[in-house]
């Protein structure tokens, strides 16, 4: 035998899996196969590959038989393609030596019959050796890493990140679409189950972020355009105009008390319409930047270019800047945290339940601002005609968990619903009626607040409401809004007349989920939030790298839940910047120079413009830190000059090869 | 004997355009001529089989055999100038690649026979007779003839071949150039082709025309529609297989305002001509979808001739399989 060290030594091993693999596998049929090979030096069958143990084997193989490519045969390569590549490496091989024969979930798991198994263990087995032969030697690559950090959105998720990353050194921009911070959280009264006051909690991070020299933060401002890659980022930020310049601004409402309009006419958006607003407002007294607004749709300058602009003299700091425009910004960085937050689902898409026909009819998000003591009633739960209800029906999984609607369970409604009917008993002792399907309330201390409502006197009904009817069938109905449900524990149908119906609304992907996953270029999931990377194990990270989701963007999930996604995306982040490089992998596509035409077919169909043309050269050439190694641009190709490391000609053929003969 | 090298041309199933092509060397054939001792070839000179059956194994240095391989005389010719040459040059692109001719494997044996001789419409073959292996001639002796084969095959599916030199024909500069590194003493590795191993856009005179961004939206055809001269053919919608096929020929065809078709055959480094041009073309197609793509493509008349005109024979799929016949 040749001693040439340029000698095919090849190591194949076949995994037991403990039975996993074995019980379906003829493992011992398939060494001896294997073994018989050309090549192959060392052919073995081990209880568990990826152990210690099972490394250390090959390793001390790789050493003892002089081996230069190894074939493991175990299960997918995305478990442990990491682990086996950095088994070789440690040897002193190359990793791209190895080679992957998926024999668990392509054969073990999916075949009953153990005979045909072990034959289609013997195809994709004999596939992998005579591909290994092919394989190349490949080295990583790594790219600088930009320190700062975007982040988009201004919820409860988007502050906690920004002020992790912040107190951490890093600069973070913060980029809210709303004139002001604090996302749906700043709406809440009350929060689950310990009834904290949302404000009391959530507003002392608001001003931290005002506060913290690290954060830049642009509200009313919107993401449009994001370049690069991982690292990488540049990032073009339209901030839209606020007509009131922040830096000036200390909130003091002068402006506002001195508009032309002496009375509020527009509704007020913080509290869902439930109150009115002046052209120029400030959002809620918390709001940061703490800063007035002039919305132009209704200011009568914008509208008709003649107004007395009491506002601007009023201003004793000159704030007021009719002439502000809208700005483009472009920002240099590494990483991206998505943290966009959800929007409600809009129960007028169910008719009948009487939402915008009966003034009664409320969602549980106008109620949070109903019983706030900052909310359009200063607290006081009373309806649109002036009264207080006496009864309040609370109807659960409205737009969730149905065929109609949204599959989803929200997750959060049936604790919120808890929590609005101990508030909205406390506030008005009325008698409160909770419709429910099922009662969800995993979660610490959920369960025992649910057990707390029980006592509290509150009326827990098991059905789906069919209907919300003004029509009276007798006297005590009369006037009321009555719920017609089946009562599923008694097997009744009951009517249920009540002065307030409170509609627990589920969540949905915000509007702009789907424009702002072409921005990124991330997916999305069936539902169409955000789509993690890994359901389990990559639950904040994306398929593109250096972009994390955090919150409800990502799926439905209450607040404690949204601060854990947003301290491990900033951690995520922060583990990336701090390497000060990302380590690319090398399965990318490159050009043998030498024999590119010019013929430029590849440069329009890459997904991620990571291949350019050089006009001095002409020729076309690839940035091999924008591509994702897809292989498009090498199939495209005509005349084969485009090479897909890990995925060439030779290597994909003789696969094929291998699989259709491999006796 | 002179010691001049000895050269043999031959002809298989091909149009005659590639001897045309080395006749075409007008002048300069003189010169060939006073290099070397041509001991084979039948279309120019009277020479018989039994002349090159006389010579010594490998006395022949370089022959030159175009056409594809169809018939058993085809093919026993093949085998007896391997045995007599030093060096075989597949020539023209029905030898390399199976050529026009190799289209016929789209169809079967029976097909082709019963088409011809008892379908066409110029054929008066009312007893219906097919070609046959065996015949009697006027002396009433029984003759063998040639078998018609099945498929049709590139010569190195027959015999070991050592250069390529692919084209419809090839042009004359090419077997000028060919002829002279023949004779010459730094040989090209063996079984290279002897081109360029870069696609045609490289020396297209119009690649600076072609946007960075095309999508086509209408494949146009040639005989409907004015083409403009000065820019990129593909860029006016016109399948143009220059970006796949290999350069040599100084696009000849994009000069005369026609678009490549493919002759010079892919490179090195591509399988099948035929799938990387329909994989191209989808790329550039303007369609975002499946069903865009497939209103895109059924503008192209004959795909099988557009994609696979000179090398059906040399695809990965081949052709028809002939079963039980």
């Amino acid at each position: 035998m040749s001693t040439n060290n340029k000698e095919i030594r090849i190591g194949f091993y076949i995994c037991h899996c403990g039975t996993n693999i074995a019980g379906v596998v003829d493992v011992d049929k398939i060494r001896e196969f294997i073994a018989k090979k050309d090549n192959v030096v060392v052919s073995r069958n081990y209880k568990y590959m990826c152990s210690d143990p099972g490394q250390e084997l090959i390793q001390k193989d790789i050493q003892e038989h002089r081996l230069n490519r190894i074939v493991v045969a175990s299960c997918s390569p995305l478990l442990h393609e990491k682990t086996f590549r950095n088994t070789l490496e440690k040897a002193g091989l190359n990793p791209f030596y190895l080679q992957m024969v998926n024999v668990r979930e392509h054969v073990a798991w999916v075949h009953s019959d153990n005979e045909k198994a072990t034959e289609k263990a013997k195809a994709l087995c004999n596939a992998a050796i005579n591909r290994v032969r092919y394989n190349k030697p490949l080295e990583k690559k790594r790219v600088p890493f930009h320190q700062d950090v975007l982040i988009i959105g201004g919820g409860i998720a988007g502050i906690h990140s920004a002020l992790i990353l912040a107190s951490a050194g890093k600069k973070v921009y913060l980029v809210e679409k709303k004139p002001t911070i604090g996302g749906h959280m700043a709406m809440f009264d009350k929060t689950f189950p310990t009834l904290d006051c949302a404000a009391c909690i959530l507003t002392p991070k608001m001003s931290a972020i005002k506060e913290n020299k690290n954060v830049v933060l642009w509200t009313n401002s919107e993401v449009i355009k994001v370049e690069g890659y991982v690292g990488n980022f540049k990032v073009t930020i339209k901030r839209n105009p606020r007509y009131v310049r922040e830096d000036l601004c200390i909130g003091c409402g002068q402006c506002i008390e001195s508009c032309s309009y002496k009375e509020a006419k527009y509704p007020d958006e913080f509290n869902l319409g439930l109150s009115k607003r002046k052209p120029i407002y400030i959002p809620f007294p918390q709001a940061i930047p703490n800063s007035a607004i002039i919305d132009d749709k209704t200011c009568i300058h914008f509208k008709m270019g003649k107004c007395k602009q009491m506002c601007l003299s009023a201003c004793e700091r000159n704030a007021i800047d009719f002439n502000q425009k809208e700005e483009l910004r472009e920002i240099q960085v590494g990483a991206i945290i998505v943290a966009t937050g959800f929007k409600i689902y809009d129960p007028q898409k169910e008719p009948e339940y009487g939402y915008g026909v009966y003034p009664n009819v409320y969602t549980s998000l106008e109620v949070e601002r109903l019983i706030n003591a900052s909310g359009p009633t200063a607290g006081e739960v009373i309806l649109r005609d002036g009264t207080k209800p006496k009864s309040i029906g609370i109807i659960h999984c409205i737009g969730s968990r149905s065929e109609k609607a949204n599959k989803w369970c929200s997750r959060v409604c049936c604790m919120y619903s808890l929590k609005l009917a101990y508030l909205l008993k406390k506030h008005t002792h009325a008698e409160i009626y909770n419709f429910y399907i099922d009662m969800r309330t995993p979660g610490k201390m959920y369960e025992e607040f649910y057990d707390r409502l029980l006592m509290e006197r509150v009326h827990f009904i098991r059905g789906k409401v069919a209907e919300v009817t003004d029509i009276s069938l007798v006297k005590e109905e009369e006037g009321k809004l009555i719920l017609r449900v089946e009562d599923t524990l008694a097997s009744v149908i009951r009517r249920i007349p009540v002065d307030m119906v409170v509609l627990s609304v589920g969540l949905e992907p915000s509007e702009d989920t789907q424009k702002l996953a072409h921005i990124l270029n991330i997916g999305l999931s069936a539902e169409g939030f955000f789509q993690e990377r890994h359901p389990k194990l990559a639950p904040v990270s994306t398929f593109s790298e250096g972009i994390f989701i955090a919150g409800c963007c990502q799926g439905p999930k209450d607040i404690p839940d949204t601060v854990a996604q947003a301290g491990a995306s900033a951690a995520e982040a922060m583990a990336m910047i701090d390497a000060g490089y990302f380590e690319i992998e090398p399965i990318t596509a490159h050009v043998l120079d030498e024999f590119c035409s010019g013929c430029k077919s590849c440069i329009n169909i890459c997904p991620y413009s990571a291949i350019s043309y050089d006009e001095s050269k002409k020729k076309v050439f690839v940035n091999e830190t924008l591509c994702k190694g897809c292989g498009t641009c090498s199939a495209t190709c005509p005349s084969g000059v485009m090479k897909q490391n890990l995925f060439e000609d030779d290597q994909i053929l003789n696969e094929i090869e291998g699989l259709l003969v491999y006796e | 004997m002179s010691s001049k090298p000895k050269v043999a041309f031959y002809w298989c199933a091909s149009c005659g355009g590639c001897e045309e092509a080395v006749v075409d060397l007008a002048e300069d054939i003189l010169e060939v001529v006073k290099l070397v001792d041509i001991v084979f070839w039948p279309v120019a000179m009277d020479f018989k089989k039994r002349d090159v059956e006389a010579l010594p194994d490998k006395s022949i240095n370089i022959a030159f055999i175009n056409g594809a391989i169809r018939t058993s005389e085809q093919e026993e010719i093949a085998y007896l100038l391997r045995e007599k040459s030093q060096l075989i040059i597949a020539f023209g692109s029905c030898a390399c690649f199976g050529g026009i001719p190799a289209l016929a494997n789209l169809y079967s044996k029976f097909e082709v026979l019963n088409d011809v001789y008892i379908e066409s419409p110029t054929v008066d073959n009312a007893a219906k007779f097919l070609p046959q292996t065996t015949s009697i001639d006027n002396n009433g002796k029984q003759i063998e003839l040639p078998e018609f084969y099945s498929q049709v095959r590139a010569l190195d599916e027959i015999i070991s071949v050592d250069y390529y030199l692919p084209g419809c024909a090839p042009t004359p500069k090419l077997i000028a150039n060919t002829i002279n590194m023949l004779l010459g003493d730094n040989l090209p590795t063996a079984g290279s082709t002897l081109l360029p191993d870069i696609a045609l856009c490289e020396e297209c005179p119009r690649k600076d025309s072609k946007p960075t961004d095309l999508s086509i939206t209408e494949y146009k055809r040639i005989c409907e529609n004015l083409v403009d001269p000065e820019k990129c053919l593909l860029a006016q919608g016109f399948l143009c297989m220059g970006p796949i096929t290999r350069s040599g020929c100084e696009a000849l065809c994009i000069k005369g305002n026609m678009p490549c078709t493919g002759c010079l055959g892919p490179t090195s480094r591509v399988v099948d001509f035929g799938a990387k041009a329909v994989s191209m073309f989808a790329s550039l197609s303007s369609g975002k979808n499946e069903e865009e793509i497939e209103k895109n493509y059924a503008q192209v008349m004959d795909p099988v001739g557009t994609f696979y005109r000179y090398h059906l024979s040399k695809s990965l799929l081949r052709g028809k399989l002939e079963r039980g016949i």
